[in-house]
């Protein structure tokens, strides 16, 4: 899709003066049947998944993972030196089964640490980012949106995606400055 | 929240009750409000004062990196440490920075856990204390091995020896906690700062400034698909920072526990010191921001409410603390044993006998005592007078075990005392210079407080302010889930 000048569309976006409105229009784009849509606000807002028809983050299973081969790595660090490469009887205590306790803080310490590594570069990669240039940026009013604004935007690669009925969409839903958003 | 309150009704704001909740943002400022208060900070050119104090404490700073490098070149026998006192003011200095750190992790994660939204004004700085003091703990056991550049010895890798560590040892234990909270308080505090990066990206007037905000924020668009799981993972790093934190310093205190030196030998450590950890931790939150809230006037942010608070939880945590105090005389009373009864006799009219009544009797149980009293909670210089004795106290507490411990040994022909050198006095002295100028250059070149968590305690923040439906529709400050 292009605009009359030749500009490729990324979508159309609205700006609504309060997160209260943006809530409610969020549930009217959702009934509307739109997939390819987002709403952009300056912190998240509590209950915007369910308006959106989200459903709940599945970041923590790679948590889970990232803590579990933690774990695992912690064993076999610990018990591969100690057991098998460099055996070493300190205390009497030699490294058989009794003495597992002892390796206990270690094994806790690295699946909290691989965990929290694979919370964070799921954070970054399941959001697509970094992503410095984003279509979003070429639209002027957007830089508030780390502010005090509140945006919606409908994209153009949406199946139900027309000029008029998202425009229509937005207007009814009390979107202020609904703008054509370029792609390029 | 629709249409029927789903909380119980003890959850309410107390509004029912006829109890007006303080707003956490004084006088009903907005959101832009906000932002321009929290990025002028770091916009506007650095005030003369803070160029007077980083001089000092830059000077200072170098005084301790001068004193490190003559310690690193020459030996620990730079150092007062002898025997029987091997361990003296460096691992009290590691202990002390460790453990004021804690604040900063409990504050970030515990009370996010438990929803104490005060916390978003100042978990963000708090964090970055924690990130300081970790640097300046890691410092003296570093140097403390004495032969710094063997210290990879510590990590299990494979060498021409084939020697590995002995992982049953807590000075092991203590490598992986303290890098792993070290490692984990850092992605925990960029992954609470991007989008306030992303805020000074968008806010920034150089080339330069929009390259370094951008690079960093990642390009954060404040997307409600993106919010999802960043508010997930922020979540999940609470709920592993949580156990976290309280493993450090119970393996801190591992190094002494398993000994079998008397006094040190105590099944009490572990939450003891984590008590303590908070308890000298809390106190250093309120020695940074009292002053950095006067001087940037973010009195509307960090208000007086929330040096209330942080006031309680130093009386709660300075009573567990005079409690594992109580206890220890106690048990080595109960106990019988000889050498626990003279090491404790010896802790109160030993050598170091005024350490223990300034340092832990007046300092660490006494002072905070004040804080029963709303009218000192509220009043700032008791407050600062407090966190300062707090500071000292839980110094002094940590020479005390450490020092005070090994000074009468088993057998009188051994004993001795610890007298620090100049390189001893210094090298502390140089932390604190290291710690306060890091914290400097965070405040002018990061946001100090968290904006996109501030906004979020705002009324205007819920998605049904101003709603008929809303049953506490003047509750500006309800709590919600």
């Amino acid at each position: 899709m292009r605009t009359p000048s030749g500009h490729k569309v990324y979508g159309m976006g609205a700006q609504y003066p309060s997160a209260a409105t943006l809530y409610e229009a969020a549930k009217l784009v959702r009934d509307a049947g739109f997939k390819r849509w987002d709403v952009h606000s300056p912190f998240p807002i509590h209950g915007m998944d369910e308006a959106m028809g989200l459903k709940k983050s599945w970041l923590s299973a790679v948590v889970l993972a990232g803590g579990i081969s933690g774990l695992l790595t912690a064993v076999i660090v610990e018990f591969g030196p100690s057991s098998f490469l460099f055996p070493l009887i300190v205390h009497g205590k030699p490294t058989n089964f009794m003495t597992v306790p002892a390796f206990f803080p270690i094994m806790f310490e690295l699946t909290v640490l691989f965990g929290a590594f694979a919370a964070f570069f799921a954070v970054l990669i399941m959001n697509g980012l970094p992503r410095p240039h984003h279509p979003i940026f070429n639209w002027e009013r957007f830089s508030r949106v780390t502010n005090d604004a509140f945006f919606l935007v409908i994209e153009a690669r949406d199946p139900r995606f027309t000029e008029v009925e998202a425009r229509e969409l937005l207007e009814r839903s009390g979107g202020q400055h609904i703008t054509i958003i370029h792609d390029d | 929240m629709d249409a029927a309150p789903t909380a119980p009704e003890v959850l309410d704001d107390g509004a029912s009750r006829g109890v007006e909740r303080v707003p956490l943002v004084l006088n009903r400022r907005s959101f832009s409000w906000l932002t321009e208060r929290i990025s002028g900070v770091v916009e506007q050119p650095a005030p003369r004062w803070w160029w007077v104090c980083f001089t000092i404490t830059g000077t200072i700073a170098m005084f301790g990196m001068f004193c490190l490098g003559y310690q690193i070149s020459t030996g620990v026998g730079v150092w007062g440490n002898n025997i029987p006192v091997g361990w003296a003011w460096d691992i009290t200095n590691f202990v002390f920075w460790i453990g004021i750190g804690h604040a900063g992790t409990l504050i970030s994660a515990i009370l996010f856990l438990l929803r104490q939204k005060w916390r978003t004004s100042i978990n963000r700085s708090a964090e970055a204390m924690t990130l300081f003091a970790v640097m300046c703990a890691a410092i003296f056991p570093g140097v403390h091995v004495g032969r710094v550049w063997m210290a990879w010895y510590l990590a299990p890798l494979p060498n021409n020896y084939a020697i590995w560590p002995n992982f049953r040892s807590p000075l092991m234990w203590d490598v992986f906690a303290v890098s792993t909270y070290f490692t984990v308080s850092v992605l925990f505090w960029y992954t609470g700062l991007i989008p306030d990066l992303a805020t000074l990206r968008d806010r920034a007037t150089t080339k330069i400034r929009k390259f370094l905000f951008g690079f960093f924020a990642c390009g954060w668009r404040g997307s409600n698909r993106n919010w999802r799981h960043y508010e997930m993972a922020y979540l999940l790093l609470a709920g592993l920072a949580t156990p976290l934190v309280l493993s450090v310093h119970s393996v801190v205190s591992f190094d002494f526990a398993t000994s079998i030196l008397p006094t040190w030998h105590t099944t009490i450590f572990p939450p003891y010191f984590v008590a303590g950890a908070i308890f000298g931790g809390f106190a250093m939150v309120l020695t940074l921001l009292i002053p950095a809230r006067a001087m940037f006037k973010l009195h509307d942010i960090i208000t007086v409410q929330h040096i209330d608070k942080m006031a309680k939880v130093i009386l709660l945590t300075g009573s567990f603390v005079a409690y594992a105090y109580s206890m220890e005389f106690f048990v080595a009373w109960y106990s019988g044993n000889a050498y626990e009864r003279f090491a404790f006799w010896n802790r109160v009219f030993g050598p170091y006998w005024w350490y223990w009544w300034v340092g832990m009797l007046f300092c660490n149980c006494l002072s905070p005592q004040l804080f029963w009293f709303r009218w000192c909670r509220r009043n700032i210089l008791v407050v600062y007078f407090v966190s300062m004795c707090v500071n000292a106290g839980m110094w002094f507490e940590r020479f005390i075990i450490i020092a005070g411990g090994l000074h009468r040994d088993f057998l009188p022909s051994s004993w001795g005392l610890f007298i620090p050198t100049w390189v001893d006095i210094w090298t502390f002295i140089g932390t604190l210079g290291i710690f306060t100028s890091l914290f400097l250059l965070f405040i002018r070149f990061l946001p100090m407080i968290a904006m996109s968590e501030v906004k979020i305690v705002l009324p205007e923040a819920d998605a049904h302010y101003g709603s008929t439906t809303d049953h506490h529709p003047a509750a500006g400050t309800k709590e919600r889930t």
